[in-house]
């Protein structure tokens, strides 16, 4: 089961919207399908993200893969504490795990994204 | 294991287990228009009569010559255990396994190379390796780009313009390429264009993932690199020095000025000139870039026992686990010349690389003088290492004369960069510590004579414009 007060990508990341602002992250599943995580490439501040591009990378012992934004805005802040901590992704990945903030330029997308029941089933089905 | 190649009997063999009749089988996901068709190539020869053929053509290269030639690859002298050791059979596959830790060996040997350039570029980290300098600098503008995620770099135009070429193949897909010119005249002639660099780096429409520059440049001088440097920075980009590795040994290394990345060719390390390589190139960057460094990356670590080990480290960023999106390509078909490399510098040590550096100034001070007696004097005033350009009337033709008479005067600069006019009648010419006080006075006779003979054709003065300098020189 995963949180149910978020909205989540078919590629494993999740967000969480307030009003026009939103956090994003990728899920306990991703995290652990990628083993131990050592490094997170995350965008300055700032830039633009759109739907579904790819804003960031996140390195595990095993794979290099893109992070991809479920919502277009612009980074309001990149959480700091995993170039020290990235195993924090792997710990907390809806907390202390957190990647990016947003300013939402189009709220409405959120209608595009998968909600709890959804992405059960995705990983349900692997 | 049998070494000779497979029978008719031994490939039906293999195709009847595959189940198919003929080896085009295997090609047939290979659109035909993309396979190579009709190679026009001859039918087999006798062994004796093609040997001898290839003798033939081999005996057609010059080897006698007295060389001044450098512009890039430079003759040193490579203590005979280089070879010997390579031929040793522990490295008969330059290739890394597809299980690297299993060959310690191996690993061991591409983390000396990397510690070793280290020191001498003095930057944190160095990948093993690259197919030469040209390659190595293009994969540094590559890494300025993914790192600032910025598109647009500025190179030099006192780099080597076979490094430029290969930066114009590697860009396209949206990366700009961009000119720095060079200062016309005065004391700084020849070398990168400070003002114009500035002026390049304020548009701020394109913003500059890259700056690179050569030390010391194509024309051999030495270039403001701390104020090169300076500049990208404060514009937010990276800074690219491109290095000749012998020339570290005496000069600041690209760490000490500020330099990002490293790029250079590394065949003056224990590796002969040969035409068309293979050759070495050596790529290096601070840490902070370490996840842009293209190549193999060898760590040293302990396994559980506590023992000392070595791992080739960041894997995930290579190409059969990043796929398309690696910042690896290439790099095992190289590593045989990055152990020459290895042992040439182990053997020659820290103090016989700075003879070396210096000898080969020493010596081009030498050349300098004899050649300026002769009435060729360099086109550019700056201090150089041990390369410089002089000026020679129709140096084309001086220069295939020369090799009627035994000499290699260097590169006719107007050939490889022809769209120059102030380097259309000169001459770029080296000396290393191979480079006998011998050779250049062969030079220099040989050249007086040259200039002396084309000032007769030419109706001048019984008393030619050589001699009159030879005179104020005495």
């Amino acid at each position: 089961m995963v949180p149910s007060d978020l909205r989540y990508t078919k590629d494993h990341e999740w967000v969480r919207v307030d009003g026009d602002e939103a956090t994003v992250g990728i899920t306990e599943y991703a995290a652990s399908q990628l083993g131990d995580i050592v490094f997170v490439e995350l965008p300055d501040t700032g830039r633009s993200v759109a739907q579904f591009a790819a804003f960031g990378v996140v390195e595990s012992v095993k794979a290099v893969s893109d992070l991809f934004a479920p919502l277009s805005g612009e980074v309001t802040a990149a959480n700091a504490a995993l170039a020290g901590s990235p195993e924090l992704v792997n710990g907390d990945p809806y907390g202390e795990g957190w990647m990016v903030r947003l300013r939402l330029a189009a709220p409405d997308e959120v209608e595009d994204l998968l909600d709890q029941a959804a992405y059960d089933a995705l990983i349900a089905a692997g | 294991m049998p070494y000779g190649p497979h029978t008719a009997g031994d490939r039906e063999r293999m195709l009847a287990a595959l189940g198919i009749d003929s080896v085009d089988a295997l090609f047939a996901d290979i659109p035909e228009s993309l396979r190579a068709s009709r190679l026009d190539l001859p039918g087999p020869e006798p062994e004796l009569e093609l040997a001898a053929r290839l003798q033939g053509l081999a005996g057609r290269n010059r080897t006698d010559l007295a060389s001044f030639l450098g512009a890039g690859v430079y003759r040193h002298w490579t203590p005979p255990n280089v070879d010997q050791l390579l031929l040793r059979g522990e490295w008969y596959t330059a290739y890394t396994p597809y299980q690297p830790e299993i060959s310690q060996g191996t690993l061991q040997s591409i983390y000396e190379y990397e510690s070793l350039l280290a020191e001498l570029v003095d930057l944190d980290v160095v990948s093993a390796s690259h197919y030469d300098g040209a390659a190595a600098t293009a994969e540094a503008g590559l890494m300025t780009c993914r790192a600032t995620h910025r598109d647009r770099v500025l190179v030099s135009k006192a780099v080597h313009p076979h490094y430029r070429q290969a930066l114009l193949a590697y860009f396209g897909h949206g990366l700009e390429l961009d000119d720095i010119p060079l200062v016309a005249d005065g004391d700084a002639a020849g070398t990168t264009d400070l003002a114009a660099l500035e002026r390049l780096l304020a548009d701020g429409e394109r913003p500059v993932a890259g700056v690179i520059a050569g030390q010391p440049n194509f024309f051999g001088l030495l270039e403001p690199m701390a104020e090169i440097g300076r500049l990208a920075h404060a514009a937010g980009a990276l800074f690219v020095s491109v290095i000749e590795p012998v020339s570290l040994a005496v000069l600041a290394p690209p760490g000490a000025y500020g330099a990002d990345i490293a790029a250079g060719e590394g065949q003056p390390l224990g590796i002969a000139p040969q035409y068309g390589g293979p050759y070495l190139g050596i790529l290096a960057s601070t840490d902070a870039l370490v996840r842009q460094i293209p190549g193999r990356l060898v760590g040293m670590t302990t396994d559980v026992k506590g023992r000392r080990a070595y791992v080739m480290t960041m894997r995930a960023r290579e190409q059969d686990i990043r796929r398309d999106k690696a910042a690896s390509n290439i790099c095992t078909n190289q590593a045989l010349l990055a152990l020459a490399a290895s042992i040439y510098l182990a053997t020659i040590g820290p103090h016989g690389l700075r003879d070396v550096a210096a000898q080969g100034a020493a010596r081009a001070g030498r050349l300098e003088t004899a050649l300026a007696a002769v009435g060729a004097a360099r086109v550019h005033p700056g201090p150089y290492l041990n390369e410089f350009a002089v000026r020679v009337p129709d140096a084309r033709t001086v220069h295939r004369r020369l090799i009627e008479r035994g000499v290699l005067a260097g590169l006719v600069l107007g050939d490889i960069i022809p769209d120059e006019p102030s380097l259309a009648d000169a001459l770029l010419v080296c000396a290393t510590e191979v480079t006998t006080d011998a050779e250049i006075a062969q030079f220099a006779s040989a050249l007086a004579t040259e200039l002396a003979g084309s000032a007769m054709a030419a109706g001048g003065p019984a008393t030619t414009s050589a001699s009159v300098t030879v005179e104020a020189a005495r």
